[in-house]
């Protein structure tokens, strides 16, 4: 018994860890199906009408397109310049390489606070203001950083002597590249884009400095949370985890199956 | 690659070099390499062998020289544009394609519509056409090598060139592979060149071999032409063993030179010394050495007072240590066939050899 | 520093080429984005720091004066948040990494087939929002919820008293917030470890407890050393948990930069402190340089 306990002890609190990170997500879930309108805090009853009514709150449909149409065009932007940063990185040894290191490893070290207010000191200085435009600029220049990281560990594990292989099979640069590198690394480059969108989507501090009177879902949250946050937004909530956690199986299944085949 | 008129002939490398920074690693190399044979680039590690065979890829370019097919200088040509083809140390399959993709690269890649036929025929000829659907990461180690080498082969090169394939591979599966590699070669009819540290390797498989050490050749030529009569004390000590003793000419005897050898006098053919003054190191193979207990009529040349000082069992052979009474320890080898007399540790032995298998070298060579 | 790590099994390429154009040619257009975007509006924020409020005294008007008391003044009005932001986020940091080790240990060694589940169930956080999460544990935490109820029912809290509002729960949301940002380094430290190693270490007559201290621990540092900044730091700068966790007398410094912006136009201090805060930080990260170089960084 002794043996058995000290050998899943362990175990027994990993379970524990996981649970107390999962609790505060089960805990939106479950009140996304409250029978409440604004005070979303004690529980009433269930119902589907947050479901079945998901833009009766005034803008918050408005927020979360807000929050896509940012994210997309941040995630396309940044997931770009990201990956070439992050080839020439692992690729080519360079001067100036201390220096790069740095400039893309200070903004994830830099305070969200810091950030955005510089930016919009910026902003104001040159005339431009807040607003959706401010706000994609911002959240590109966040995000290039979280995508270097991700997509270099990626290049960094591709043999070279593969893509030498190809030349050898007379492959020009561009074949070769089209042919055996952008295939080999592109489940870096599709989870480097995905972190890219989460971290776009869910950002407040930046986003609250230089949007103005744009509101995006976090924004939206935020202001209602003072007069009461009502269950659609946990309903938004739900979705996204339910959709994030169906794209990161699917990735882990997909990538089983380039494993091995038939 | 468009329709050009077909490059093929001699691989000749025309005084080729190679530095990185202030390393030299290939040094003013020339050689020609008939079209057809299977050549081998032996050498240590650092010798300069796989950056002479990556510059005939066209995967580093070469400081100084011309590398030439027939009469084509393909110095300034890319990989992509040279009609040679590399088998990798590690097989750099692709593994993200299946096999039959793997192997059709080279073809799709000039343009070849139609694939099937020539995949087919050249996995029937590594008899892995059942694997063609599976992806590398899949196979064992020998099967990506022989699909490396298929890949490699089913676009009929002018020159086929692998870098030590077999190196990943258990020993009997290395023996296998070396046969192999060698019928399908006289199959195919290609030029191959193997590049290997392993002697036993080369000389199995080559027509001929180039020694390098430091970034040159020391020596080139058939495989019993290097073993038999080495012309550098490294050629010697690389290809097998080697018992070099001191000695001086004294005179010239006919066909013979008559050498003093520690207190005894010996023949040595002229055609065997390759030693321009006159004194000498003298290379005599551990297995040309025979070993005598008694005092009976010995031919050829022969050293006496030996003491045997260690006994090895290698199965085919046995290995003896025998001191001599200069204090050099000499190594030979006896064929366990029954012809040898029972020897122990501490037994006092006379050696004897043929002249014929003995060279010669310079002195102070090294 | 990568939180995108490489399993043990898999082989690193050191960068070859030499080809410099290239790669100056990619890395043009994301380094200048980043010049442009974050290197100048710093120097901005520099420049601003400095000013003093325009002899007309209107709202958000600033004139460059270059001084350099701003600094002194900023950090004396606020010690109090300052240093309770530090210990905030030093608390969090421990917490997390109390919290943290042994899961990443847990994952890396003891998880079998449930250990992609785990990792995922990991960065799950990562996909709600965290200003929900936030409000989920203000939920839990609050007035009428079961936690207060439970405690209170144990007799362990009085009957009025609150959890919500006060330091405790704005330490623990922090240290909630951030429990990836620990995990992971530490997971990817941990699964780099050739387990050969710890099976020498059995042979050599250690027992487990002594070779987790010996030859686990160390080789996890680089891990342990990555998640503490990538957690200190940013909880030092944040605003959200004690809003939403605590009462103005849990004010971090993050609100009064956040403050000092909108609420009370003031520009120099709002830079000033912010500067303050980065330069604090910044020593950190120079202290991490001197030992470990800075490929590890990205």
């Amino acid at each position: 018994m002794k043996h058995w306990l000290s050998k899943n002890l362990i175990r027994i609190y990993a379970a524990a860890a996981i649970f107390y990170i999962l609790l505060p997500i089960l805990y939106t879930v479950a009140f996304s199906f409250n029978d409440a309108d604004k005070r979303n805090i004690v529980w009433q009853g269930f119902t589907l009408s947050a479901w079945l009514n998901p833009c009766e709150p005034i803008g918050i449909c408005e927020a979360l397109g807000n929050s896509f149409k940012v994210g997309i065009t941040a995630t396309i932007a940044s997931t770009i310049l990201g990956t070439m940063i992050a080839f020439a990185l692992g690729r080519y040894n360079f001067r100036g390489r201390a220096t790069t290191n740095l400039l893309i490893f200070l903004p994830m070290a830099t305070p969200e606070v810091v950030l955005g207010a510089s930016l919009l000191s910026m902003f104001i200085n040159i005339q431009i203001g807040a607003g959706l435009v401010p706000v994609i600029i911002a959240h590109i220049m966040f995000c290039i950083s979280f995508v270097v990281v991700t997509v270099k560990a990626r290049v960094a594990s591709l043999d070279p002597k593969l893509e030498e292989a190809a030349r050898d099979l007379y492959a020009n640069e561009w074949e070769t590249f089209r042919r055996v590198t952008f295939p080999l690394v592109a489940p870096g480059i599709a989870a480097a884009a995905l972190l890219a969108f989460a971290l776009s989507f869910d950002d407040f501090i930046i986003t609250n400095f230089n949007s103005g009177t744009l509101n995006t879902f976090p924004e939206y949250v935020w202001t209602a949370s003072l007069r009461g946050v009502p269950p659609q937004a946990n309903v938004i909530g739900t979705l996204m985890f339910v959709i994030a956690l169906a794209i990161v199986f699917a990735g882990q299944v997909i990538s089983k199956r380039r494993q091995t085949r038939r | 690659m468009s329709e050009k008129k077909k490059v093929e002939g001699d691989l000749r490398l025309d005084q080729v070099s190679k530095t990185f920074g202030d390393f030299v690693a290939v040094d003013d190399l020339s050689l020609v390499i008939p079209k057809g044979s299977f050549f081998a680039l032996l050498g240590p590690s650092g010798c300069g062998k796989t950056t002479t065979l990556r510059m005939i890829a066209g995967l580093e370019e070469p400081s100084s020289g011309k590398i030439l097919i027939g009469d084509t200088d393909i110095t300034e040509a890319k990989a992509y544009e040279r009609p040679v083809n590399t088998v990798f140390q590690n097989y750099a399959l692709f593994p993200h394609l299946t096999i039959f993709e793997n192997v059709a690269f080279g073809l799709r890649r000039r343009g070849i519509k139609d694939v099937n036929e020539a995949v087919e025929k050249v996995l029937n000829l590594v008899e892995l056409a059942h694997l063609k659907n599976r992806k590398p990461g899949q196979l064992s180690g020998g099967q990506q090598q022989r699909i490396a080498l298929a890949r490699a082969v089913v676009n009929r090169p002018a020159l086929l060139l692998l870098d030590e394939p077999l190196g990943a591979l258990d020993l009997k599966l290395r023996r296998q592979m070396q046969i192999e590699l060698k019928w399908i070669q006289t199959e195919v009819g290609i030029t191959f060149v193997h590049v290997t540290h392993d002697q036993e390797e080369a000389m199995t498989m080559a027509d001929t071999i180039a020694v390098m050490n430091n970034g040159r050749i020391e020596q080139m030529g058939s495989p019993a032409d290097l073993y038999e009569n080495p012309r550098t004390v490294f050629v010697a000590n690389f290809l097998g063993q080697s018992n070099f003793i001191d000695g001086e000419v004294e005179a010239s005897d006919g066909e013979n030179l008559v050498v003093s050898l520690k207190g005894s006098k010996i023949a040595l053919p002229k055609s065997r010394n390759n030693a321009k003054s006159s004194s000498l190191k003298l290379g005599i193979r551990p297995e040309k050495f025979r070993l005598h207990t008694a005092d009976e009529k010995l031919t050829g040349n022969f050293l006496k007072g030996g003491v045997i000082t260690d006994i090895s069992f290698f199965g085919v052979s046995t290995q003896y240590l025998v001191e001599m009474p200069w204090k050099q320890e000499l190594m030979v080898f006896e064929q366990n066939d029954g012809g040898a007399p029972d020897l122990e540790k501490g037994d006092a032995v006379t050696l004897s050899w043929e002249p014929q298998f003995t060279f010669a070298l310079d002195g102070d060579a090294k | 520093m990568s939180i995108a790590h490489t399993s043990s099994s898999e082989k690193v390429f050191a960068p070859a080429k030499k080809s410099h154009r290239t790669a100056y040619l990619l890395l043009a257009p994301g380094l200048v984005w980043l010049l442009i975007f974050f290197a100048f509006p710093l120097l901005n924020l520099a420049e601003t720091s400095t000013k003093t409020p325009a002899p007309s005294f209107e709202t958000g008007e600033f004139v460059q004066t270059l001084r350099f008391a701003n600094f002194i003044d900023a950090f004396s009005a606020n010690q109090e948040q300052f240093f309770r932001s530090f210990f905030y986020a030093l608390c969090a940091t421990v917490l997390a990494l109390a919290i943290s080790y042994p899961l990443a240990y847990a994952i890396a060694f003891r998880s079998g087939v449930w250990k992609n589940f785990m990792l995922v169930m990991v960065i799950a956080p990562f996909f709600t929002s965290f200003l929900l999460r936030t409000l989920a544990w203000k939920q839990i935490l609050g007035a009428e919820g079961p936690v207060v109820s439970v405690l209170q029912f144990l007799r362990i809290l009085p009957a009025d008293a609150t959890i919500t509002a006060t330091a405790f729960s704005v330490i623990m949301g922090l240290t909630y917030n951030f429990l990836p940002f620990m995990t992971l380094p530490i997971y990817a430290s941990l699964d780099r470890i050739d387990y050969r190693l710890l099976e020498a270490s059995g042979d050599l007559y250690a027992n487990s407890a002594t070779t987790f201290r010996k030859v686990t621990l160390p080789l996890s540092m680089p891990g342990v050393v990555a998640g503490t900044l990538l957690t200190f730091i940013p909880a030092s700068g944040d605003y959200i948990n004690a809003q939403l966790l605590g009462s103005p007398g849990n004010f971090m410094i993050g609100n009064v930069i956040n403050s000092r912006f909108f609420r009370v136009v003031d520009y120099p201090t709002a830079a000033s402190l912010s500067f303050i805060l980065m330069a604090s930080i910044l020593v950190l990260i120079v202290i991490y340089i001197r030992r470990a170089g800075t490929d590890e960084l990205v």
